[in-house]
């Protein structure tokens, strides 16, 4: 790894005070990884972990307020979580190993990068990287790159199980900056590559996640996060899928969904979701529900697997959560 | 002379010893451990959080230390696999181990025992497929999986009994 100077100052006035060379640093299971690949290639690293940002606490609507530096096993682990958003809790435990969750932040999971195997290589092309220089995935080697939100550009995923369960919330992101405070949508939080693939995210210059914000939702055991890999554990998704049903007399009152490992974000579409607005569950409502949210993907060279498995795991993630029966991390086994 | 590199202080207690230095900030827990205080039971295999070999305790926490700078956790308590003896005997974990056959080779051995360690403290010990799952951040090539998780359950197993034996 290149060296670097490093802070870490206590009050964010300081904090954001930034060059275009300064990496905010959290956890650093991301960046750190990203510094020894020379992928990231700071001069200065500012350490944001003397900053009170790490508290989880109630918010008087009934929501809930996720600090940015809390960590991801700590969050998992919380009553409130729980409780409230066992779909969140689940998410995060599909993710990592014990050891990243115990370090790696709920702020620094939004601001993580793909997974591309180009991406991590400076000896290939890769717009994300290096922009202008093309995309090696592009008729390349990608079995597990993503079919929606694509672009010519980039067809990266956004690797983060979390965020899916963030995004089927409609949780927002609180920012602090230069400019002072505002918050953003997660799900208007991640960038489609489009033509400028290396700018993910919304995030400004200086700005620091400082908090996520959960609204208050009735699910009870009407949700899921139901994770397709390689390997049963500690492996990035080929398609995951985040529901949570508001159920009422046997008809889903509104529906939440989120899709993971198959778009360039968190995929969601308002329209699929409000297609299970006061209907009961069944299977053609389903099947309408995975093509809506699905409509429009392009599949590259080795990736079409993708569409065929990924209907399936949105249905039986449906059924999962209108059963009540939401899926196990522990017991891999999918009923 | 070249550019001074820069520095930044590090200050540790590290199995119980305290630490104090200035280091470039680029320099990861690891690399403090093994290349410059000698404690190389903390291994180095894929050096990007995947097989976890380098696994240690930070307040009591497992984490993998080639993804933490050494400079980025001030005051912190780093227990490494030498610092797990029980007044010169093996820690129970590490007999158990050895009862168990639970290695072959022995490189990922260090980060199995410090994860273990702390899989009973966190309490995912409710069923085989619960240990499988929180140790899944430690990679055996040999293959030694079934003894690694024989070794943890006779673990949880003595310490039931002693419980049992405390509470008559």
């Amino acid at each position: 790894m290149r060296n670097f100077s490093y802070s870490r100052p206590g009050t964010f006035d300081e904090a954001c005070r930034v060059t275009e060379h300064t990496r905010f640093l959290a956890g650093g299971t991301n960046l750190i990884d990203l510094m020894k690949s020379d992928v990231e290639r700071p001069a200065h690293v500012t350490d944001l972990k003397s900053l009170s940002m790490n508290q989880i606490e109630e918010l008087p609507d009934g929501g809930l307020r996720l600090g940015a530096l809390a960590t991801n096993a700590d969050t998992s682990a919380h009553p409130l979580v729980i409780r409230h958003f066992p779909v969140l809790a689940s998410a995060i435990l599909a993710g990592a190993s014990p050891q990243i969750r115990n370090v790696a932040t709920n702020g620094g999971n939004l601001n993580q990068r793909t997974r591309c195997h180009y991406f991590y290589d400076p000896d290939m092309v890769c717009n994300k990287r290096s922009p202008g220089t093309g995309c090696s995935a592009r008729g390349g080697r990608n079995r597990i790159m993503a079919v929606l939100g694509t672009s010519e550009a980039c067809i990266a995923t956004f690797p983060s199980d979390m965020c899916v369960a963030l995004a089927a919330l409609n949780a927002t992101v609180n920012l602090h900056g230069p400019k002072g405070e505002r918050s953003v949508a997660l799900r208007d939080y991640h960038r489609l590559p489009g033509e400028a693939p290396w700018i993910d995210n919304v995030l400004q210059p200086g700005e620091i996640v400082t908090s996520i914000d959960l609204p208050s939702v009735s699910f009870g055991e009407h949700y899921t996060y139901l994770k397709i890999r390689d390997r049963l554990s500690f492996a990035f998704s080929i398609v995951s899928v985040a529901v949570g049903l508001e159920m009422e007399s046997g008809l889903i009152r509104r529906g939440y969904l989120a899709l993971g490992g198959v778009g360039t974000k968190p995929w969601c579409v308002p329209e699929a979701e409000a297609l299970m607005k006061d209907k009961p569950p069944s299977h053609s409502l389903f099947r309408d529900v995975a093509e809506r949210i699905l409509e429009g993907a392009v599949v590259d060279r080795d990736n079409a697997a993708k569409l065929k498995l990924a209907p399936r795991v949105i249905e039986r993630a449906l059924w999962q959560a209108a059963e009540g029966t939401p899926q196990s991390q522990t017991c891999k086994t999918i009923r | 002379m070249n550019h001074a590199s820069p520095t930044a202080p590090c200050r540790l207690r590290i199995n119980g010893q305290h630490y104090a230095a200035d280091l470039p900030p680029s320099v990861t827990l690891l690399d403090l451990l093994r290349e410059r205080l000698d404690l190389t039971g903390t291994k180095k295999g894929c050096d990007h959080g995947q097989c976890g070999a380098c696994t240690v305790l930070i307040d009591g926490k497992r984490v993998k230390s080639c993804l933490v700078l050494a400079v980025s956790i001030p005051d912190a308590a780093v227990i490494t696999i030498e610092g797990i003896n029980q007044d010169g005997q093996l820690h129970p974990m590490q007999q158990a181990f050895i009862d168990a056959d639970a290695f072959q080779c022995g490189y990922c051995t260090p980060g199995q025992i410090m994860s273990a360690i702390a899989l009973l403290e966190e309490g995912h010990v409710h069923s085989r497929e619960e240990i499988r799952e929180f140790m899944s951040g430690n990679l055996c090539r040999c293959g030694a999986y079934n003894g690694i998780v024989e070794a943890i359950e006779h673990v949880i197993a003595q310490q039931d009994q002693d419980s049992k034996g405390e509470a008559a």
